[in-house]
């Protein structure tokens, strides 16, 4: 059922990505052994054609729903009029598990579990999109990194003892299994990421009431700890 | 941070403007060396910084056979009547005089990357340590079938500035009443990604005031270009009905001119046209494969310095190069060249070296202060120069916006050029 709040919510978590963890660093030429998973619906390279699922060339910076003559679920269409345009945020969300994003899917996939696939098909993918040396606007093949934080603190090494210990507060609501439903996953980030996204709480550039409580409260030493323990965290 | 102007003039009054390539000679002395070939947005810039920065530690020889060059960027807004040809053209003088460059008018017509040499068509030969290539563009012979570098006369392409861009507007300006305009748009990947669209804005603009009812055709073998939904909306709204765009799905790359008939053919129709601007595939300019450091039609470069993958004390800049994400423009190739000046100096010096950034902007002019622009940040990762982020003009912009864009550009011009020539 479409409930508003809901993908309110799911769009939230979307936005939280999109600030964190964009990322094409993939392999490609693993990505596309990951791929083998998605080919028996989607194609994707010269000639290919929508078939179970619609063909993947140009999807990076494509609206959702929108290629022609495929015939895509209500929700996915709902979700095209509330904006939703794939890139390497949203894509990466969506493969995760795709009922997450758009909760009544055709996608029959479960979700690609581990980051490293998702990275390595995207990177795959991102190769069938448009070029940004041919088309200057076409969407990003690197992640955005916040120079804004002091290499010092950048540089701190964290002790993932006291990361653990800290970790209590977080796992509250961030799950350990890097479940992701309307709160994002934290775990296996890169500490860079995880550093510079804490700081940015912490000194209110970025927005969110409860992160920025949390974060104001940690100090520098703590949030390494922190990035150090969530960084090689199994579940 | 200039040089003192008075200590070049007073030693270097015999090579100072612009020696001639008889008068070039080895010099025994001791300072590292560095030959830049090209003098445009990538050498030019190049030059000046390590020259600038180096304070007279290296000594620098830029090779360029044009007195004066003439920026490809804005030339199309000459073609438009919005520039005059004379404020496109810089003199080499400022490099010589005030940043000690010994700027050689000549054309490099080989290296021998064993000897670390470069020579030169009027003879003599240039000992380098290390050799920094940002020779432009050329073109594929026979990328269009039925034209060729004999043809430009009759079909120019404009797409290196000077002569060839004087002739094109006087042959838009001699078109009969109701004739027809047609570019052959080049594959990807080309110089300046927007700048064939700008071209068609240009000619649609001067036609626009002096022959309403004329036409422009456009014979693209691509699907889709940069700022297109601009352009298009552009288009419509100041040239409606003026301009036809044959893209790749109705035949756009199947064609065929003939100079002498003046005839356009598109995926087997046969147009006559008054005009017709071939703008052929292109490749690096033609030096970077004569030093061996193509791979292909372009020259791959370490992102992280824009040295040659083939050849370390050899670095690619601008058009010629092959590096990633980065589009082919000036203010590209000027980015690039400011990470190598810096790591070439490191190199010779031991001056810090700084992390590599990269930017690009490129702006078009689609009429009177309509003015767009597409812009982006790149950082060098261990593959190529990745595109981070970016940021495009939206259509239905305000004018007042849109004229603040044009505003901007022409201040981005007085820039980069005086980036370029100090």
């Amino acid at each position: 059922m479409y409930d508003p709040a809901r993908l309110l919510q799911m769009f939230v978590a979307v936005a939280f990505l999109l600030t964190a963890t964009t990322a094409i660093s993939g392999d490609a030429a693993r990505g596309k052994r990951v791929f083998s998973k998605c080919a028996g619906c989607h194609q994707i390279g010269e000639g290919a054609k929508n078939k179970v699922g619609p063909h993947l060339n140009g999807v990076f910076d494509r609206k959702a729903g929108s290629v022609d003559g495929f015939p895509y679920s209500k929700s996915m269409r709902r979700a095209a009029s509330g904006g939703l345009v794939w890139h390497a945020d949203s894509l990466n969300a969506y493969i995760e598990n795709p009922r997450v994003l758009i909760s009544g899917t055709r996608m029959s996939f479960r979700g690609l579990k581990s980051a490293q696939d998702r990275d390595d098909v995207l990177a795959y993918l991102r190769d069938f999109s448009d070029k940004p040396s041919d088309i200057p606007e076409a969407d990003p093949t690197a992640q955005q990194t916040d120079h804004a934080v002091d290499p010092a603190i950048l540089a701190i090494q964290g002790d993932p003892e006291y990361g653990q210990y800290l970790s209590g507060e977080c796992t509250t609501c961030h799950q350990v299994s890097g479940g992701d439903q309307g709160i994002p996953s934290i775990t296996l980030w890169p500490e860079d990421i995880f550093v510079t996204a804490m700081q940015a709480y912490k000194n209110k550039t970025r927005a969110h009431p409860v992160m920025q409580l949390i974060a104001g409260r940690l100090s520098d030493e703590e949030i390494a700890a922190l990035a150090a323990y969530f960084r090689d965290l199994e579940d | 941070m200039k040089l003192n102007r008075r200590k070049f003039l007073g030693t270097a009054t015999a090579t100072a403007a612009s020696l001639s390539a008889s008068m070039v000679m080895a010099t025994g002395h001791g300072k590292p060396k560095v030959v830049v070939i090209g003098g445009g947005a990538g050498g030019a810039t190049a030059a000046r910084y390590i020259a600038k920065d180096s304070k007279g530690a290296i000594d620098v020889t830029l090779i360029e056979p044009t007195r004066t060059y003439y920026t490809c960027f804005f030339s199309n807004l000459y073609i438009g009547g919005f520039r005059d040809m004379a404020s496109l053209g810089h003199s080499y003088g400022t490099l010589a005089a005030e940043y000690g460059i010994n700027v050689v008018h000549d054309w490099a017509v080989g290296v021998d990357r064993d000897a670390k040499t470069v020579s030169l068509a009027g003879g003599g030969s240039m000992p380098y340590d290390k050799l920094i290539l940002s020779p432009g563009i050329d073109f594929v012979d026979g990328a269009v079938p039925g034209w060729d570098l004999s043809s430009q006369n009759k079909m120019p392409h404009a797409y290196k500035a000077g002569s060839q861009t004087e002739l094109l507007r006087a042959q838009v300006l001699a078109m009969p009443q109701g004739g027809t305009y047609a570019m052959v748009a080049p594959p990807n990947p080309f110089r300046c990604p927007p700048g064939p669209y700008e071209r068609v804005s240009m000619v649609a603009h001067l036609l626009k005031e002096t022959n309403p009812t004329a036409k422009i055709i456009i014979a693209d073998p691509k699907a889709k270009f940069s700022k297109q939904a601009l352009f298009q909306e552009g288009w419509a709204d100041h040239y409606d009905g003026m301009i036809d765009w044959v893209g790749e799905d109705f035949g756009g790359g199947n064609v065929v001119v003939d100079p002498h008939a003046m005839t356009l053919s598109i995926d087997g129709e046969v147009t006559n046209v008054d005009v017709c601007n071939v703008i052929p595939a292109m490749k690096a300019g033609r030096i970077a494969e004569i030093a061996g450091v193509t791979d292909g039609n372009w020259a791959p470069v370490n992102a992280a310095d824009m040295s040659s993958k083939a050849d370390g004390d050899i670095y690619v800049l601008g058009d010629a190069s092959s590096q990633g994400d980065m589009p082919k423009s000036g203010f590209s190739a000027n980015s690039q060249a400011k990470v190598c000046a810096n790591a070439v100096r490191g190199a010779l010096t031991g001056s810090k070296v700084f992390p590599a950034k990269f930017s690009n902007t490129c702006w078009s002019l689609i009429d009177t202060n309509d003015g767009v622009k597409v812009g982006a940040t790149y950082e060098a990762t261990a593959e190529k120069i990745a595109k981070v982020d970016g940021f495009i003009s939206k259509t239905g912009e305000e004018a007042a916006v849109r004229e603040a864009t044009y505003t901007e550009s022409v201040g981005w011009y007085a820039g980069i050029t005086a980036d370029m020539f100090g």
